[in-house]
């Protein structure tokens, strides 16, 4: 355990725990809203944003957070044109940051630094990016439980919400730009890749088990901790990369969970 | 007193036309049904009177002002069609979705008081499902998510109450029981305005009929003419 008194290491859990606090808190409306494949497109276009940010010598997780925000914005306006088949504006989103992406990713120096976005390098946090974390990770805390009742509204009937005097688009776009924050911050810290899985597996596992709409939200945190801090210890003994030992961790948590459900039904 | 005023509204679809100078008046206290078949612009003209969709053509007016200017939401409740098609593994238990009916008139950043969870519990026990208050709303059956809809639209105390189809998809026994229950409701002294095509269930307890034709007209009638209009044309029919 002589491993945590190292600073890195501290760091490397203080931003575990609060992206494994953020990530679930926007995964269960992106899964209960069936948008489970939003997460999948900004991480790309966030990627693009890095890819970009790097062959600039630009900061890849401010661009990578403009990107993504654009890409946001984008997926709406586009599923206002497809209202029933909202699933094409992300595939579009996604394929247009792949595409970026891999152009980009050829003019970047330093191929190391662009593949530690595609897998995160949360053991290598500067402190710039940990008060960054910190700070983007309350603020989006803070407004999650402010739009607390209006995003379990629209979720669950977004006609009735409006009728009721939710202001729908306005809080939609919000989280919109919330979901882009999240997938920036984190794609640096667990990777672009699998940053999408860590929004859905926990909101996955607590489905299976909670009683309500509350329970649903607090265990999906409590899932994404155990996920994201067994990752990092797994991670520090045997050198592996953290975000995918993290995303493994829930996926076989989340098989535990279904077998033992299907057995006690 | 007129809840409800509607005058020449005309609709159309960039394909079809579906209502044509479409006039009636709901006064407080009615139970109306609007019925029709299929395409002839029944959920539509809910949505219209609503504002869900925006009209192009004639006046609605809602508790007296424009609908599009409507904002009083706490005085009106809308049961959709929605309601029932919603995701059954949708993790929220019947208290917190009939909570969900009280934004109305709470708004925004307001919290729930120890008065709102009465609330809550009041509009479960008037609908006889307040033992079912902590069971997940997926896990109930069509009759009874069809009773807590009704409850989270009578948690804010509204003066109308509109539905759209709400005894699809539900049996015999469970639509009686429901179409019971709105006729309590609307001897308490709420309007209701309901969409529907299983008439014969909703007769008994509604007052007026808006008779809706696929040539976009409507006619409005009481429900004993309503009655005596369907004999007539059953029996000039088997002529």
């Amino acid at each position: 355990m002589e491993i945590f008194t190292l600073a890195f290491m501290q760091r490397a859990m203080v931003v575990a725990i609060f992206i494994s606090i953020i990530t679930p808190l926007i995964g269960n409306i992106i899964v209960l809203k069936r948008l489970s494949t939003i997460g999948d497109a900004l991480s790309h276009a966030s990627l693009a944003g890095v890819a970009i940010g790097l062959c600039f010598s630009l900061s890849p997780v401010l661009v990578a957070i403009i990107f993504s925000l654009l890409s946001a914005l984008t997926i709406e306006y586009i599923r206002r044109s497809f209202p029933n088949y909202s699933e094409i504006a992300t595939a579009i989103v996604l394929s247009f940051g792949v595409g970026v992406a891999a152009v980009f990713s050829g003019f970047v120096k330093n191929g190391a630094t662009f593949n530690s976005f595609l897998f995160g390098s949360i053991v290598a946090i500067s402190t710039l990016e940990l008060v960054s974390v910190i700070v983007l990770s309350i603020a989006v805390i803070i407004t999650m439980l402010i739009l607390y009742r209006e995003l379990f509204y629209i979720s669950f009937d977004e006609e009735g919400a409006e009728l009721s005097g939710v202001k729908v688009k306005r809080v939609n776009l919000v989280f919109t730009m919330l979901t882009a924050i999240v997938v920036s911050i984190a794609a640096r810290t667990v990777g672009s890749l699998v940053i999408s899985s860590l929004m859905i597996i926990p909101v996955a596992c607590s489905m299976l088990i909670s009683k309500s709409y509350k329970q649903n939200i607090v265990l999906s945190v409590i899932f994404a901790l155990i996920f994201t801090i067994a990752g990092l210890i797994i991670t520090a003994f045997y050198d592996l990369k953290p975000g995918g030992t993290i995303v493994l961790i829930g996926i076989a948590v989340l098989l535990i969970i279904v077998i033992v459900s299907r057995k006690q039904r | 007193m007129n809840v409800l005023e509607v005058r020449d509204l005309s609709f159309s679809y960039p394909d079809k036309s579906i209502l044509h100078r479409l006039s009636f008046n709901v006064e407080s206290g009615d139970f109306l049904c609007i019925i029709g078949t299929n395409g002839t612009g029944k959920s539509t003209l809910l949505k219209l009177i609503l504002n869900i969709l925006p009209s192009t053509e004639g006046e609605i007016r809602l508790l007296g002002k424009p609908s599009d200017k409507f904002r009083d939401y706490s005085k009106i409740a809308y049961v959709s069609q929605k309601a029932t098609s919603f995701n059954r593994d949708f993790p929220a238990t019947v208290e917190e979705i009939v909570t969900l009916g009280l934004y109305s008139q709470k708004g925004f950043m307001q919290r729930y008081t120890k008065e709102d969870k009465e609330k809550v519990a009041a509009a479960l026990k008037r609908v006889g499902m307040y033992d079912y208050k902590d069971k997940k709303i997926g896990h109930l059956s069509g009759g009874q998510q069809q009773r807590v809809f009704i409850a989270k639209a009578l948690v804010s105390s509204p003066e109308i109450i509109f539905l759209d189809e709400p005894t699809v998809g539900i049996d015999i026994k469970a639509v009686d029981s429901i179409c019971c229950l709105l006729g309590e409701l609307n001897k308490s002294g709420i309007t209701i305005i309901m969409v529907t095509h299983d008439i014969s269930s909703v007769l008994f307890h509604s007052n007026k009929v808006l008779l809706l034709s696929e040539d976009g007209h409507g006619e409005m009638m009481s429900a004993s003419e309503f009655n005596s209009h369907t004999i007539s044309n059953h029996v000039h029919h088997k002529h």
